[in-house]
């Protein structure tokens, strides 16, 4: 009967009904909206396509790089988008899985046609892509901090230029350390690759500053309880510097607790092992007293400036780093800001290229590799940074806080010469 | 009806799924002729599963560790020795071989769920020891195969292996040989006798079978075929990660295999193909994707309860090895 009915009424299509269409449809193409669209491609939006965690073990910082992601775009549309070209955001979910990631960069360049793809964290997730991305000349934005990009293993067309790696990372925390809080060291990591970056850049940093880890303990990854582990921490231990993640983190921390007592030695830890989750959780009381490396700090700082808080309020982040009106939705606040940083990256490098369209991806490369340095404002809100555009990797200022009542206090921040290193390698010299 | 009855039509029809496939490189847009060349390799893989699982009645948990076995086995040689592509292809081979032929000798031990669980507990120290040699396989974040030395040179011709086209048809290739060696298996004595221990090992003995040799020789095969998938994978992708060692990657050609239906020569690729197009569609609707691939695996279990070609098979075509 429906369809019956459809099919009349398609059928009585008269010249009168004709009509109306067609000056419906020339209404449509005269509004402001349509005709930006509908003239030249230079006026079409440029498309960024989000490679994002939105399920796996990634699932709690995808989500907030999603939020602070849509918050930079707003604001960047706001002011008139890049080139005078609004921007568009398409979204995948990449499992947080390798072999997906590749296949989704696949899809962002030939089905969505994107003229960029940008905001993945996950380091097997960036080296799975990465070689997809190059064979299709993808320009490939990570905010990863693993040290994937800046080793120069991967390709021309990667680059990490909104977050510190976790090698500048990791060596701009040693002169610190062995000034303020001791400088014999045990060291307590997982067992596998963010655990082992750790151990491989720390061990000769410390020893750079006079001190020594002394002790050296793996923690395999199936582990779920970790009392066995400590009596192997020697006794003259002044630091542990501990990098667990993942859900055991609680049990280590309550467990080390347990070990200790009250009479603990200093602890270091980054605040990976504790991201999107609350220091005031029940069980990290432990933790008081104790400091971690943050990348932005979460908890508003007395002296933060305008940049930082508005920032923070276009997020939608409060002043313990938790999302406005939902205190138990902690952010991934040392990461994410990284996401908000790469964009505005971008935009100065696609209008430092006069980039047009995806014909234009190698002016984009070549124009990302000629920036230099990045100033502190409402666009690097984290701090400012230099560039290094042969390994295309940025270096930038790190924090350390200190658990002060179940919120962290940042104590120290570092200088960018801290955390610099030797390059392992020119990504200008491969061809484009 | 056994399928030794219309052979014709038998080879036929392979010959037109390997015929269509090739046509599809020249006709398919971007995106799904890059999508096919991921999905036949991977399928690869599930036909390896199928001929332990399918035609033996072998449940394994553990193909990770073969087709990550293969994976490795050209990664590090690539990567390391700098050995060139089909060198690097013939180690990931011989290293699913040998692990198989170990791991068979031992896991054919036990039967039923003790399998499952002795083949889950290999893969799982499998999976370990990437993480443990970290040095060379860089553990959890993996590594990648220079896009400079994916290419294959013989005289005057060379293979680039990160072009889309020459990939596809090296990921065709793959999948022709693996096809047909399985048709010629499941068509061969040995077949038969596999068959023979899946419904009933106990008189295929009382028979003068050796069924712990033909079962070795299927682990074996099987192990082969998932390591040339996975080292094919590594090849053609350019990355090694132990994130295919994961138990994941052992479920999952479970799940292509009883999708597509267990002991079909072709349910392999159906099942692999379509698993990967719920996946991809549903997640551009909703981050829930993983719901709406269950609701689907569960609709698929009450309407197609042999999997689609097997479903197929029983109500129709009968004549489908």
């Amino acid at each position: 009967m429906i369809d019956k009915n459809r099919n009349s009424g398609l059928l009585s299509l008269n010249r009168r009904t004709a009509l109306q269409g067609l000056a419906a449809s020339a209404g449509l193409m005269a509004a402001p909206g349509f005709v930006r669209y509908s003239q030249a491609q230079s006026s079409a939006p440029i498309k960024i396509g989000f490679q994002a965690h939105r399920t796996g073990i990634g699932a709690a910082y995808g989500r907030w790089y999603e939020k602070t992601t849509a918050a930079a775009l707003k604001l960047i549309n706001e002011a008139g988008g890049i080139n005078g070209r609004p921007v568009e955001i398409i979204t995948e979910d990449d499992g947080t899985d390798p072999k997906r990631g590749a296949e989704v960069v696949g899809k962002f360049a030939s089905q969505h046609k994107t003229d960029i793809v940008f905001g993945t964290l996950f380091s097997h997730v960036v080296i799975g892509s990465a070689p997809t991305a190059g064979e299709l000349k993808m320009p490939y934005y990570v905010v990863s901090e693993g040290h994937h990009v800046a080793s120069t293993k991967m390709n021309r067309y990667c680059f990490q230029p909104g977050i510190t790696d976790v090698k500048s990372q990791v060596i701009s925390m040693a002169p610190w350390i062995a000034a303020n809080v001791g400088k014999k060291i045990t060291m307590i990591y997982p067992d596998f690759a963010f655990g082992h970056d750790h151990r491989d850049y720390f061990t000769p940093a410390i020893a750079a500053q006079g001190g020594e880890v002394i002790a050296q303990i793996p923690i395999p990854p199936t582990e779920s309880s970790f009392t066995r582990y400590f009596p192997q921490i020697p006794a003259e231990t002044e630091v542990i510097y501990h990098v667990m993640v993942g859900p055991a983190v609680l049990t280590f921390v309550k467990e080390l607790g347990e070990f200790y007592g009250s009479n603990r030695p200093q602890l270091f830890g980054f605040i990976d092992s504790l991201e999107a989750v609350d220091v005031a959780s029940p069980g990290l009381e432990f933790l008081e007293g104790s400091h971690f490396w943050e990348g932005m700090p979460r908890y508003l700082q007395p002296d933060a400036s305008d940049a930082v808080k508005a920032y923070r309020n276009a997020v939608g982040i409060d002043e313990n780093g938790a999302a406005v009106g939902d205190p138990k939705d902690v952010s991934t606040s040392a990461h994410m800001f990284g996401c908000w940083e790469t964009l505005y990256v971008v935009k100065q490098a696609m209008e430092g290229a006069g980039y047009k369209g995806p014909e234009d991806r190698g002016k984009l490369v070549e124009a990302t590799e000629a920036l230099t340095e990045f100033k502190e404002g409402p666009e690097h809100p984290q701090g400012d940074k230099t560039f290094n555009g042969k390994i295309h990797q940025c270096f930038g200022h790190q924090n350390i806080s200190v658990v002060e009542g179940g919120k962290l206090k940042v104590v120290h921040r570092t200088s960018i010469e801290d955390g610099l290193y030797e390059p392992e390698g020119d990504y200008t010299t491969q061809a484009l | 009806m056994s399928p030794g009855n219309s052979p014709k039509k038998v080879y036929l029809l392979h010959a037109a799924v390997i015929a269509v496939l090739f046509a599809l490189n020249f006709m398919l847009p971007e995106y799904h002729h890059g999508v096919l060349a991921r999905v036949m390799v991977l399928a690869v893989f599930a036909m390896g599963y199928n001929i332990l699982f399918g035609y033996s009645g072998l449940l394994s948990l553990g193909h990770a560790m073969f087709f990550s076995a293969g994976l490795y086995g050209a990664g590090l040689t690539v990567s390391h020795l700098g050995w060139g592509m089909a060198a690097g292809f013939a180690a990931g081979i011989a290293s699913g071989a040998l692990l198989a032929l170990v791991i068979g000798v031992l896991a054919l031990r036990t039967t039923g769920v003790a399998f499952m669980i002795v083949t889950m507990m290999f893969a799982q120290v499998f999976y370990l020891l990437t993480l443990y040699f970290a040095e060379w396989t860089r553990g959890d974040e993996g590594f990648v195969l220079a896009q400079q030395a994916r290419r294959i040179d013989l005289g005057d011709l060379h293979f680039n292996l990160t072009d889309p086209a020459t990939r596809y048809m090296a990921a065709l290739a793959l999948f022709s040989v693996v096809l047909l060696a399985t048709l010629a298996i499941v068509r061969s004595a040995h077949g038969r006798v596999l068959v023979a221990i899946r419904e009933n090992e106990e008189r295929t003995r009382m028979l003068g079978y050796d069924t712990f040799a033909n079962k070795l020789a299927a682990v074996v095969v099987s192990g082969v075929i998932c390591a040339a998938a996975g080292a094919a994978y590594a090849l053609l992708f350019g990355y090694v990660g132990s994130t295919f060692a994961t138990v994941q990657y052992s479920i999952l050609p479970l799940l292509w295999v009883l999708l597509g239906g267990a002991a079909t020569t072709l349910g392999p690729l159906v099942g692999t193909l379509f698993m990967f197009y719920v996946v991809d569609i549903t997640s551009g609707y909703t981050s829930a994707y993983l719901l709406i691939v269950g609701v689907a695996l569960i609709l698929l279990v009450l309407y197609f309860p042999k999997g689609i070609l097997g479903t197929v098979r029983e109500r129709w075509i009968k004549w489908l090895p």
